[in-house]
């Protein structure tokens, strides 16, 4: 046998037997060991290659950020305005279901519901401008109220719009009664849109928080609808009546929408009037 | 031609006044936004129409306020008259005279509407008009002077370029 003949033989034998041991199991601690190295490189060259990566394709993700932010924020700012909307239309809801349940528990007139859509120009007037007219069958002289109370009376009509004159205007003058009370006074507006009640007769007494009603009398307002509250009475000697200030049921700085009572007619009462000869 | 531009621009003032101004209360008083504007247009040395202005703007709040149209018309026609004089007295103060034209006119404004509405009947008390409305309205009115000048004097010189002025 020459020698390499024998070289063959030993690494044949060498192969052989790391493979009979191999297959054996007796290299399963060793191999362990190497594939925990190898994984440790692997994962090594794998996180720098990422970190590579990332710095290169970096500016290109910020600027599909930014693109992604806009619309986000876009979407953000058109939400907030359907939110908006969403609480005016609910808002809105409010009123009309407070206003139709008025209506439905005083079935004795039939009602006209419009938008206030503006206000008179001159800080000494106490108007509001209201978006039906003639073609809804509005009519002059129409009571205008709200669930809580009486607002005012329609002043002047064109075919779409109406001008409504408001309790609180200084020439507003409404017959009212004082439930409690048992007696009819006159109610005032002023140029600071204040209510206050005159004509109170001496000899009633008036308590602060009666409630305030229109008596009908004069023929300009249906009876029986809340003007307000007695805030404070004043009372001297020396004068004829007793005067005093109202709380308004209406809160006329936050009128949206009215309902104008449209099956009352004012009854025009100045030829039954005596008229005094000269 | 130029005058057209008054329609859709007192007309948005108007309605301006109707709806949002009227709303900016202090105490009862509130801003006249028709009348600072025609103040201002009417102070402008290039216009020459300020008159129709007036008229244009009394007839467009007549349709809308409550308030008596001789009033409207008497007051409006008076702060042109005021204005004109003034621009031809004191054009070196332009703002000088914008303060001026917008504090006689809001005082002859609200006194005349004091008078009428009394004179007619409704129950005016002089203090409470002083202190509640002629004077909150004096303020705010003063206060939207200037930046209502600034705009009608870029308006003017758009409607009246000058060079053709000249």
């Amino acid at each position: 046998m020459n020698s390499r003949s024998l070289q063959t033989t030993i690494v044949i034998l060498v192969v052989g037997g790391i493979l009979a041991l191999a297959l054996g199991g007796y290299f399963g601690s060793a191999s362990r060991q190497f594939d925990l190295v190898l994984i440790e490189v692997q994962t090594w060259i794998s996180s720098r290659f990422l970190g590579f990566q990332e710095f290169f394709t970096a500016p290109r993700d910020i600027v599909s950020l930014r693109n992604r932010n806009a619309e986000l924020e876009a979407q953000v700012s058109q939400l907030q305005t359907q939110v908006i909307e969403l609480q005016q239309l609910t808002s809105k809801t409010e009123i009309l279901a407070a206003l139709v349940d008025f209506a439905s528990s005083n079935p004795e007139n039939t009602y006209k519901a419009a938008s206030v859509i503006g206000r008179d120009p001159s800080p000494f007037l106490h108007y509001i401008i209201i978006n039906r007219g003639s073609n809804s069958d509005i009519r002059r002289g129409m009571p205008v109220v709200t669930n809580q109370g009486l607002v005012g009376r329609v002043d002047a009509v064109i075919a779409d719009a109406a001008r409504v004159q408001l309790i609180t205007d200084p020439a507003s003058s409404v017959n009212c009664f004082l439930q409690n009370a048992g007696t009819n006074a006159n109610a005032l507006g002023s140029v600071t849109g204040d209510v206050t009640l005159d004509m109170i007769s001496q000899d009633v007494t008036v308590q602060s928080g009666d409630l305030i009603l229109t008596s009908g009398l004069g023929g300009g307002y249906p009876a029986d609808i809340p003007i307000g509250q007695v805030v404070t009475l004043r009372t001297l000697e020396f004068e004829l009546f007793q005067q005093a200030t109202v709380q308004p049921a209406v809160d006329f700085a936050r009128l949206s929408i009215v309902l104008v009572i449209t099956n009352f007619h004012p009854v025009e009462i100045a030829p039954l009037v005596p008229q005094t000869s000269p | 031609m130029r005058n057209l531009i008054a329609f859709p621009l007192l007309g948005l003032a108007v309605i301006l006044q109707s709806s949002v101004v009227s709303q900016i209360k202090l105490l009862s008083g509130y801003a006249d936004l028709p009348l600072i504007m025609l103040a201002a247009w009417a102070l402008q040395e290039r216009v020459k129409s300020a008159w129709h202005w007036a008229v244009i703007c009394c007839a467009m709040l007549s349709f809308v306020s409550a308030l008596p149209w001789p009033v409207l018309v008497i007051s409006y026609l008076a702060i042109v008259f005021v204005a004109q004089a003034l621009q031809k007295r004191i054009w070196q103060a332009p703002l000088l005279a914008m303060f001026s034209v917008t504090f006689t006119g809001t005082l002859f404004m609200q006194l005349f509407s004091f008078i009428t509405l009394r004179v007619l009947g409704t129950s005016l008390k002089f203090g409470d008009v002083v202190g509640s409305v002629t004077l909150p309205s004096l303020l705010l009115n003063m206060l939207f002077a200037i930046p209502i000048y600034s705009f009608m004097r870029d308006l003017a010189q758009w409607v009246y370029p000058l060079e053709e002025h000249e």
